[in-house]
């Protein structure tokens, strides 16, 4: 599996990162040695294997139903470019 | 399993079948939230109900509300639906300011619940029954404001990070009355587990109606999805309009392109939502964040013993213990709080047998009746299960008539106070001593020779007698002993 050109714009699209047209060639080869890389676990035959989801056999974590958090609207909003009354602005949005 | 089949929509080249299926989000009822600690309360000050793993600040991590967990099961449980034992949540992609971590917490593959089925009711006591696809866990996103700037949207996130429910439909829905009826169904479910409010004004229940047009019996058609409904009217609406116009496009020669719209109930129409921007690409992996979540059967079975009964066991009884007709049983049995005032009437009862069925009555056409007249609902009722209980018993017993028993209710409603104490105190007993009746039947057969002679004619004429008997006596003769004895008094 390789990826093409127009297919790295779309990855950048997607996650929202800025790529030039320099930068795509050299993006392109990256992307493309990783994923022959990772390639090679088809070699392995996984016939009846279960996929692994933790090296240690442990369940999920489980929280009570306890209100143990929030009132903290100021950290909430802290960080943010633009806030008014504790909403965060950002420039507008509708479909 | 067939579709029940709905109304077909009249089109120029004939008829035309409506295929529709939903997804519900519908909010779950919990302290806190899905993933973290923060309230689910509505209607908070902005942000204030948000922790710093809802807005996904570095480092934070997602750590399950096991009540969340049990709330899914129990639902999927009222749905008749397959429980899975082992289900894994996945990360949804895309990057909107309602949701600060770029992606949304979801199940794709192995959703918590799986197949299942519920039957709706439908006009004229008939029934359908609708296929569940699935039902899976999610977080709701936040709340984004757009009317207070003309060029920024305000955003607080105290709804993000709640936990929703998804529900899938299968496409078993084929006209606007099985949608509404089919919403209604999975309220009612929900509010009587206590899994979800079902109040639609706040968003805790929202509805995404896919509806497709075909002619009965062929292909498929495309569909188109209406998103955010947000009220079970106008999910009706909203079929009836999207169908209308997916028939005129095809019947102009037009292909319906597969979209997502939205409603507007001020046009009655729907609108394309299409964004300038390519498709969606979820681009869904596993939550490296959570593990699976696994429970085994016997918490499923605790969660099973523990369920209240649901609207369809409760009509079940009611027919079979009470002889209600099914029609009066689901009137009673749609809302939590109606079935629940009812079976208070009925424990105020001394003669549940006798009673019971009298006492729906009363409930659905003069209590019902009477608060839809003035918009108010079964909670702020001035007639309280006990009052309605005693009319009724007093109405069972022959104590006053059923007539009388409606003035009674009248003062009940305006000025409150013991039914049983308010008959004695106005002399509203309707008098069953014979001797008394006969006296006024006499009267009035001496006062009117010419009627008599009349009714001896035309027998259904002692109506007319009947009616003088009952005025005179104030309304409280007992119809059955005046017919008697006007009949052999006239010899007819």
């Amino acid at each position: 599996m390789s990826v093409d050109a127009a297919t790295v714009r779309r990855i950048a699209q997607l996650a929202r990162i800025a790529v030039t047209d320099a930068e795509v060639p050299h993006l392109q080869g990256e992307l493309n040695a990783m994923l022959a890389f990772v390639e090679q676990l088809s070699e392995v035959n996984v016939e009846g294997v279960e996929p692994m989801t933790s090296v240690t056999p442990m369940a999920m974590k489980k929280r009570q139903d306890v209100v143990t958090d929030g009132d903290i609207a100021d950290d909430i909003v802290k960080n943010a470019p633009m806030t008014e009354n504790n909403f965060f602005l950002v420039p507008k949005v509708v479909e | 399993m067939t579709a029940t089949s709905g109304k077909l929509m009249k089109g120029a080249t004939g008829d035309w079948e409506v295929v529709i299926g939903m997804e519900i989000h519908a909010q779950v009822t919990s302290k806190s939230k899905l993933f973290s600690g923060a309230s689910t309360a509505f209607g908070g000050d902005p942000n204030t109900h948000v922790s710093l793993v809802d807005v996904a600040m570095p480092g934070m991590l997602p750590v399950i509300n096991e009540e969340c967990v049990r709330q899914a099961v129990r639902t999927g449980l009222g749905l008749n639906a397959k429980i899975n034992l082992r289900s894994v949540f996945d990360r949804k992609n895309y990057f909107y300011p309602d949701l600060p971590q770029g992606y949304q917490i979801s199940q794709y593959k192995d959703p918590i619940v799986g197949e299942g089925e519920i039957t709706v009711e439908l006009d004229g006591g008939k029934t359908a029954t609708i296929g569940i696809e699935r039902l899976h866990i999610e977080q709701d996103p936040g709340k984004m404001l757009h009317d207070q700037s003309p060029s920024l949207s305000y955003i607080d996130y105290n709804r993000c990070g709640v936990a929703l429910m998804e529900i899938v439909s299968k496409p078993d829905i084929r006209d606007a009355e099985q949608a509404k009826a089919y919403v209604t169904k999975l309220r009612s479910i929900m509010r009587y587990l206590g899994t979800c409010d079902g109040d639609m004004e706040k968003g805790s229940l929202r509805a995404d109606v896919n509806v497709s047009v075909r002619k009965p019996g062929g292909p498929l058609g495309t569909r188109c999805e209406i998103k955010n409904i947000n009220s079970i009217s106008f999910i009706g609406q909203a079929v009836e309009a999207e169908a209308r116009r997916q028939i005129e496009i095809i019947e102009d020669g037009g292909v319906i392109e597969q979209e997502t719209r939205r409603f507007d109930p001020d046009k009655g129409e729907t609108r394309s939502m299409r964004s300038k921007e390519e498709a969606h690409d979820y681009r869904y992996f596993p939550d490296p964040d959570l593990l699976p979540l696994e429970f085994d059967q016997a918490f499923v079975d605790a969660l099973k013993a523990a369920l209240p009964e649901l609207p369809d066991q409760k009509k079940a009884r009611f027919i079979a213990d009470l002889g209600l007709s099914p029609y009066d049983a689901s009137v009673l049995v749609a809302e939590r709080e109606s079935a629940a005032f009812y079976e208070s009437v009925l424990e105020a009862l001394s003669d549940r047998a006798r009673d019971g069925k009298l006492a729906a009555n009363w409930v659905i056409n003069e209590l019902f009746g009477r608060l839809n007249k003035e918009g108010r609902d079964i909670s702020s009722s001035p007639v309280s299960a006990s009052q309605l209980a005693a009319i009724v018993a007093l109405i069972g017993e022959g104590t006053i008539s059923g007539k009388i028993a409606k003035d009674l209710f009248e003062i009940v409603w305006s000025e409150g106070g013991d039914p049983r104490e308010l008959v004695e105190s106005r002399g509203m007993k309707q008098v069953t001593d014979l001797g008394a009746i006969e006296k006024v039947v006499d009267e009035i057969i001496a006062a009117n020779p010419d009627k008599v002679a009349q009714a001896k004619a035309k027998p259904q004429l002692a109506g007319w007698f009947v009616g003088q008997v009952m005025k005179s006596s104030g309304g409280k003769a007992n119809p059955q002993a005046v017919n008697d004895l006007l009949k052999s008094k006239l010899g007819i």
